[in-house]
């Protein structure tokens, strides 16, 4: 965006502080918008006519540099580009880099749905939500444009997914676009050789389009064609070659064009970038082989700069690692994930069942509350406001505290004489050091867990239900 | 982005009548593309062309009806058609501000230098963020693989590799670097920690001098971790090892790093300054190490702390592509070079545990496979952020990462291929 300060940015607001926007100031809303938590429509005063021209000056230079294109239509859609910066710890990156996984249109129709739907189920729990993946790629494989029109047809019907349709045949997309023209498909790629005929399709059915060259002049020179023709919702394919020097060079094509747009503002190649890890497989004929390494590239991309990426694997070694680190770049920096604080139930808890304290830091919570779902343990789980840090560096930072833990329980109204008949709590083997002033401060018996929830199933079968004094 | 609009709405938005367009009959509500005259028409507005604008709409309006506005008037401009590309040059910039290079830092030390090593391993001088094109890496990442001096609990997958030198570390050092490819070896002296063996320092230090016997490849000496045993011990394998420009690992804001300064200073070694993922603790200890026990620049290497893939590697891969850029950019209490401790990869549970313990996920898969790409993607990541010298211990994982940090670097020459039909490939 072109203004980077909140007083800029104050210039172009209404200035009445009428906190209409849920912010006490203008100013307030001004550092919103900047660090972009708040949209400009959330001010209702700068919508009426009178400050039109404001507002659309503002819209314009708080565009984000890199285009912001959507795929698909619905709940799936799926958005990418609209990035501002070039390192994460400069604001945050947006738009998570969407995983498109491939089908061919020579694929037997049962072997098709069922990688379809393989795609499309996959998921993976991470701190209290499934990491998915985002699309279907169809490959036109067959080079007959019926086909691919078909196998198009029944991967629409398996799957509410956004396409993209791969052919550098101009027929056969327009054959796939017939069928899915209303799903705002991603049609792949316009090239030296098709680019006429290709950004008709674009213009005719108003669907986002790939540029595809490795060479850059040639990539600007089509985007500013394509532009000048009025198509603006197009995506960079600067070619992933996967091995030796062809690879170093991609690298560097990605890393030109992403500065170019962000640090230099050249907005003629300010556009998202795709990149294609599967073509690891045209080298690596053994699957694992073939599999590690798409995801070396899968990853590669994703830290730096790929925007869309076009994969093959579907083996969960794969994709487990490209779910993580798309979220792991992804994850905004400035706040700590972390969950209310509180004493909650699991399952269903009687008086038997077990007190466990751990942090409000959402990995930690997350992976003890469903090791203790999982496994049904009905219990109660305290999360202590630790600011959102772990228990290990809880302990160690001073966050996590007899005094912390005793206040939880307090602040919940949790009695233990009338919630349990036995008045213990269990703490995490990493708090183990806390056990002393746990029980000092509150006058409860204190046992002390293993130090990975995962654990816990079978030091309860040892340890509970606790002996009686 | 394109607007759309129901036709229900549109009466408000331009203050007209639609019923004045007479003879079309609308039935139901119709969504109108509001760009597809070509305009923005808010920008329209602004601009003050309101009436073109109306004008504007009640022909999209009535296209959209079937009425042949387009013949009539000869319409809003169609999309414009080119048939030659407008040629154009990319180019861009380098990076300015990177004006510092990264301290470069030698390991080990051959005879010639009062050591025994065959040859050494040179870390940093980077002018640039790791494979950019803005100023060529001056040396590779390098690898060390870790050796303990008693057996200890590991994830099936890494063990099934040690079993016939887990009781050896001079023979486990030999298999790494024989067998394995490793650059470097480092000894872990885990036995010592007061917890587990106590074992004394005199007695590791003979394990460092058997270590050091058994390969020719620079070393790292690592403590137990225990910040009251730790010098002592440090400060004894220093002086077994007198000269061969090891790396005592670690010092840290924790324990009297000062000891661990003067060991390194005493007997020609390396110190880690390692810290726990926080940009100003480096920034600290490098400066006490500097400043205060005058350790020369040329002796210091850092360890910002790795935290695994899904586990903190969101902290781990900011904070070191931060103290890197911050390096480059002229902080010369940050421009050293990095280490890792990737072999943390395996303490994500996806790395070791057979199968999810969440029925809602789908299928884990084997863990054989997982284990190795957890600790290839954590230790990618951050050579991406700059990273020189990755701790390991998967042979998979080392020689997967060693192939893409040196394709990066520009080492891996292979046939060129084209890619030009993938879409067509058969996989
Ligand atoms: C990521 C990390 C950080 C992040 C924390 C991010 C966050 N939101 O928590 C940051 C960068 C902020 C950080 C800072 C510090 N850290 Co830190 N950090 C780590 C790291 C790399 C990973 C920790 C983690 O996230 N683990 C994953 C979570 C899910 O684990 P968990 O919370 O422990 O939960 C598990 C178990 O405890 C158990 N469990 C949880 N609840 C319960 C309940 C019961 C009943 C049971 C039975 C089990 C159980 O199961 C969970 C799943 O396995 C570790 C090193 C490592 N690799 O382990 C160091 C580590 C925890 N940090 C450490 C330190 C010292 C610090 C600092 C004090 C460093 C400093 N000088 O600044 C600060 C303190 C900051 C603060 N408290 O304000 C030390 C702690 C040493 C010690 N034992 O005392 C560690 C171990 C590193 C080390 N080896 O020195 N750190
Ligand atoms: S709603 Fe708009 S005018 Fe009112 S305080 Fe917020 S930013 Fe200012």
């Amino acid at each position: 965006m072109k203004l980077n300060s909140p007083l800029q940015v104050y210039k172009y607001l209404p200035q009445t502080n009428c906190a209409e926007c849920g912010e006490a100031t203008c100013m307030a809303f001004a550092s919103h918008l900047i660090d972009r938590s708040k949209k400009i429509d959330d001010c209702p005063p700068i919508l009426k006519e009178n400050f039109k021209k404001k507002y659309l000056e503002l819209q314009t230079l708080l565009a984000p540099e890199i285009h912001e294109i959507t795929i698909g239509t619905g709940e799936h859609a799926k958005r990418i580009g609209g990035d501002d910066i070039l390192y994460r710890h400069q604001l945050t990156f947006f738009d998570p880099t969407a995983l498109a996984y491939d089908v061919w249109d020579t694929m037997p129709e049962n072997d098709l749905v069922e990688r379809v739907n393989k795609i499309q189920n996959f998921r993976k729990f991470y701190v209290g939500k499934f990491l998915k993946v985002d699309m279907v790629a169809v490959r036109c494989v067959s080079g007959d444009a019926l086909k691919f029109a078909a196998a198009v047809r029944k991967v629409s019907e398996t799957t509410k997914l956004p396409l993209v349709l791969c052919s550098f045949d101009p027929a056969a997309i327009k054959a796939a676009l017939d069928v899915v023209k209303d799903k705002n498909p991603l049609i792949y790629a316009a090239t030296e050789k098709n680019w006429i005929e290709v950004s008709e399709l674009a213009l005719n059915y108003k669907v986002p389009v790939v540029l595809y060259s490795s060479d850059l002049d040639k990539l600007k020179s089509m985007a500013l064609t394509f532009r000048e023709m009025g198509i603006k919702d197009l995506i960079l394919d600067p070619g992933t070659y996967p091995q030796g020097k062809q690879l170093k060079d991609t690298f560097e094509r990605f890393i030109k064009l992403r500065r170019a747009g962000i640090k230099e503002g050249q907005k003629d190649i300010a556009y998202p970038i795709m990149a294609v890890p599967l073509n690891a497989w045209l080298v690596f004929k053994d699957a694992v082989a073939a599999s590690y390494w798409e995801t070396v590239l899968a990853s590669m991309f994703t830290v730096r700069y790929g925007d869309i990426l076009i994969l093959h694997s579907l083996e969960p070694y794969a994709m487990l690692p490209e779910v993580h680190i798309r979220d792991t770049i992804y994850t905004d920096p400035r706040t700590p994930v972390k969950v209310a604080p509180g004493v909650n139930e699991v399952g269903s808890p009687t008086k038997d069942s077990p007190v466990i304290v751990t942090t409000n830091f959402a990995l930690t919570y997350y992976t003890v509350e469903s090791d203790l779902s999982s496994n049904k343990i009905n219990c109660y789980l305290a999360a202590v406001d630790t600011d959102g840090i772990g228990v290990e560096a809880a302990v160690a930072g001073g966050q996590l505290t007899a005094a912390k833990i005793k206040d939880t329980f307090q602040k919940a109204n949790f009695e233990f004489k009338d919630k349990t008949s036995h008045s213990t709590l269990i703490l995490p083997g990493l708090a183990a050091r806390l056990q002393g002033d746990v029980e000092d401060v509150t006058g409860l018996r204190v046992m002390i867990g293993p130090p990975d929830s995962g654990r816990i199933p079978g030091w309860m079968e040892k340890n509970w239900p606790p002996k009686p004094k | 982005m394109t607007k759309k609009i129901k036709l229900s709405e549109l009466g408000s938005l331009i203050g007209g009548d639609i019923e004045a367009l007479e003879g079309v009959k609308i039935e139901g509500d119709v969504e109108i593309d509001l760009e597809q005259a070509g305009m923005n028409p808010q920008m329209a507005y602004a601009l003050g062309h309101e009436t073109a604008q109306m004008a504007v709409h009640l022909m999209n309006i009535s296209r959209i009806l079937g009425y042949p506005v387009d013949q009539m008037i000869g319409g809003p401009a169609a999309p414009k058609r080119l048939n030659k590309l407008i040629e154009s040059r990319f180019s861009v910039g380098k990076i300015e501000e990177w004006k510092t290079p990264i301290q470069e830092v030698v390991l080990g030390a051959t005879s010639s230098d009062g050591g025994s090593r065959k040859s050494t391993i040179t870390l940093g001088g980077e002018n640039a963020l790791p494979y950019y094109f803005d100023s060529p890496m001056p040396h590779r990442n390098h690898i060390t693989m870790d050796v303990f001096d008693m057996p200890i609990n590991m994830a099936k997958a890494v063990k099934s590799n040690y079993e016939d030198v887990i009781n050896s570390p001079a023979e486990w050092a030999k298999k790494v670097v024989r067998d394995f490819g490793a650059d470097m070896v480092t000894i872990h002296l885990i036995s010592t920690d007061p917890n587990i063996k106590d074992t004394s320092p005199a007695q590791a230090a003979k394990t460092v001098e058997e270590v050091l016997q058994a390969v020719d490849v620079p070393i790292v000496i690592g403590g137990s971790g225990n910040p009251e045993k730790d010098p002592a011990v440090l400060e004894k394998a220093a002086e077994v090892a007198e000269g061969e420009r090891c790396i005592l690992a670690s010092a840290s804001l924790n324990l009297d790093y000062a000891r661990i300064a003067e060991a390194a200073k005493k007997y020609n070694h390396v110190v880690l300054s390692w810290t726990q993922l926080e940009i100003n603790a480096q920034k600290e200890l490098n400066r006490k190490l500097m400043k205060q026990c005058g350790v020369a620049r040329e002796n210091i290497l850092m360890d910002p702390t790795t935290a695994a893939l899904g586990y903190g590697l969101d902290y781990a891969y900011t904070n070191m592509e931060r103290i890197r850029l911050a390096g480059l950019s002229g902080d010369t209490e940050l421009n050293f070079p990095m280490s890792s401790g990737t072999t943390n990869a395996w303490g994500a549970r996806e790395a070791w545990m057979t199968a999810s313990p969440l029925k809602e996920d789908s299928d884990w898969g084997p863990r054989e496979y997982r284990g190795p790409i957890w600790e290839i993607i954590t230790g990618l990541t951050l050579s991406l952020a700059g990273n020189d010298l990755f701790m390991m211990m998967h042979p998979t994982a080392v020689q997967v990462l060693k192939e893409i940090t040196q394709t990066l670097y520009g080492l891996k020459e292979t046939e060129p291929l084209n890619i030009d039909n993938w879409i067509a490939a058969v996989v």
